[in-house]
């Protein structure tokens, strides 16, 4: 596929061509949200203009448009992690796909062991922390390396046969860090337990194939991947997820009701229960659609460089510290030294640019880097140099006004 | 303009806390965090005759609440605990003079919700209550 040429990506960014204190946007918080291309827009307003009902109901025209639009949305997705579409549970992102693992198939769980690591966000920790406290189970964690990686070298002793779950971050949100998931995946089979990806920054900004990296289930959010909030998904293993009991239940997730027993809907519908976001997921496939346009790979190299283009440019300031491994995805947390991150992105909002300031939703983590916070700029499609060179050009004024 | 903010007053108390530290044995101590920030601080205080006799607070934090809560701690010593709970956050922000935008007005409130609900605490505990 040919390489859209970054002007031609910009275009589809309507958002960009905002002004913030009368400076030229500069976007550098897709870790958080990206932005949206005009399609998804437009895919969303087209929805309610033209067709919006309810989908599985109605056998009127309109309906029948809807269902097919939403249905076709989990095949957009899915093919782009390599999935089946039965596979694919549109949620309201990670954060409920995990706790839908974690009520669904974890309570099932009455002995043995959880294993995360020190880099999860909030959601691949609490739903986990809070399982184990139900059911009594005992939460283990991979620590870290200076460099910001998996300390694996005590893998042997962390996956075991009382291992019931491994659940981690494909890519750390804070760090950048691309975890081995493929890797830990085969150990923790080889063990009998389950393996489950956060994929929240992976799905988005690298390849991501579940049939090759073999995890049983991988979550992520379509609003990180140039989608609209609210939606999300979860894969899971076809055999697992048939196994598993419905999360939630009520209306469209049955297959037949009793007045005191019922039979639940084929995948993934069992899993979404009540009228879905149907406008978000129509958004999320034309989101999923534009990313297979472009090319993941296309992607994965445009970040690369620039994530390495800002590196070697913090990298020169002085009083710069920058967390993290060298080989990263397309982010780079740092502080500078003495200044809160807070303090930073407040100075850097003067000069229109948006970064995060804070602890991520990962506070353990900041606890092990020994900080209470840190500033985070992370990439996307539509960044260029430009936008890097302007950032440190404010991270100067910074140290200016704190000197 | 949000550079408007970092104001020679403020980056003085920033980098020169004012009653910065803990008290030895106070009436009271509480810490309150800002969820958003993970920023914290820490105040006790001696409490007698229904009169704050001393004050002090640690944190780590950005600029403005860190350099509010020392301003507003050089302004609350010595004052009766009536008088704390009159304050306003109104107050604060004519303490700052500067303009915030909603973000950083929780920056710079989380000092007086701390020293407030230090006073809470007091009042429903009592003595020696931390």
């Amino acid at each position: 596929m040919k390489l859209l040429s970054m002007n031609e990506i910009r275009e589809d960014f309507p958002i960009l061509n905002r002004k913030i204190n009368g400076k030229r946007m500069v976007y550098l918080d897709s870790a958080a949200t990206s932005q949206k291309p005009v399609q998804v827009i437009k895919a969303i307003e087209d929805y309610y203009r033209n067709y919006n009902a309810n989908v599985h109901r109605g056998i009127y025209q309109l309906s029948v448009e809807a269902t097919e639009a939403y249905e076709s949305a989990h095949d957009e997705v899915a093919s782009l992690i390599n999935a089946n579409p039965e596979e694919i549970i549109f949620t309201k992102g990670t954060t409920e796909s995990l706790n839908l693992v974690a009520y669904s198939l974890g309570n099932r769980i009455r002995d043995g062991e959880i294993l995360l690591s020190k880099m999860e966000h909030h959601s691949n920790l609490v739903p986990w922390q809070q399982l184990a406290k139900r059911n009594n189970l005992k939460l283990k964690f991979f620590d870290l390396t200076d460099d910001g990686e998996l300390d694996l070298s005590n893998i042997d002793e962390l996956i075991n046969k009382n291992t019931k779950i491994v659940s981690l971050t494909h890519v750390s949100n804070v760090l950048g860090t691309i975890n081995p998931v493929k890797e830990i995946a085969k150990i923790a089979h080889e063990n009998n337990a389950l393996f489950i990806a956060d994929s929240a920054q992976g799905v988005p900004h690298i390849e991501v194939n579940v049939k090759n990296l073999d995890v049983d289930f991988l979550a992520f959010s379509g609003h990180k991947m140039l989608g609209p909030t609210g939606i999300g998904a979860l894969y899971g293993k076809k055999e697992i997820l048939e196994e598993m009991d419905p999360f939630m239940f009520g209306g469209d997730m049955i297959r037949e009701v009793k007045l005191n027993e019922s039979t639940w809907n084929t995948l993934p519908w069992k899993f979404e229960a009540g009228t879905p976001n149907i406008s978000g997921g129509i958004g999320f496939g034309v989101a999923a659609k534009y990313i297979k346009r472009i090319g993941i790979d296309n992607i994965e190299n445009h970040e690369k460089n620039i994530v390495k283009y800002a590196y070697d440019k913090l990298n020169e300031m002085d009083n710069v510290e920058i967390y993290g491994p060298e080989k990263r995805s397309g982010l780079i947390s740092f502080n500078l030294k003495g200044i809160h991150a807070h303090d930073v992105s407040s100075i850097l909002d003067e000069s229109g640019i948006a970064i995060r300031g804070g602890h991520h939703c990962c506070m353990p983590l900041m606890e092990h880097l020994g900080i209470a916070g840190n500033a985070r700029a992370s990439f996307y499609i539509y960044n260029n140099e430009e936008d890097v060179d302007t950032l440190v050009k404010g991270l100067e004024e910074v140290k200016r006004i704190f000197k | 303009m949000t550079n408007e903010i970092y104001m020679e007053n403020i980056m003085d108390h920033y980098k020169n806390p004012r009653n910065f530290g803990s008290l030895e044995s106070p009436t009271v101590k509480h810490i309150e965090y800002n969820p958003l920030c993970g920023d914290k601080i820490e105040m006790s205080l001696l409490i007698e005759n229904g009169k704050i006799k001393d004050i002090k607070f640690k944190g780590n934090g950005c600029s403005i609440s860190q350099a509010s809560t020392s301003m507003l701690l050089e302004m609350s010593n010595g004052k009766s605990i009536d008088e704390i709970k009159n304050l306003t956050k109104e107050d604060v922000f004519e303490m700052l003079s500067i303009n915030l935008s909603p973000v950083r007005m929780k920056c710079a409130l989380l000092g007086l919700d701390t020293l407030k609900n230090a006073i809470l605490i007091h009042e429903k505990y009592g003595e020696k209550n931390e």
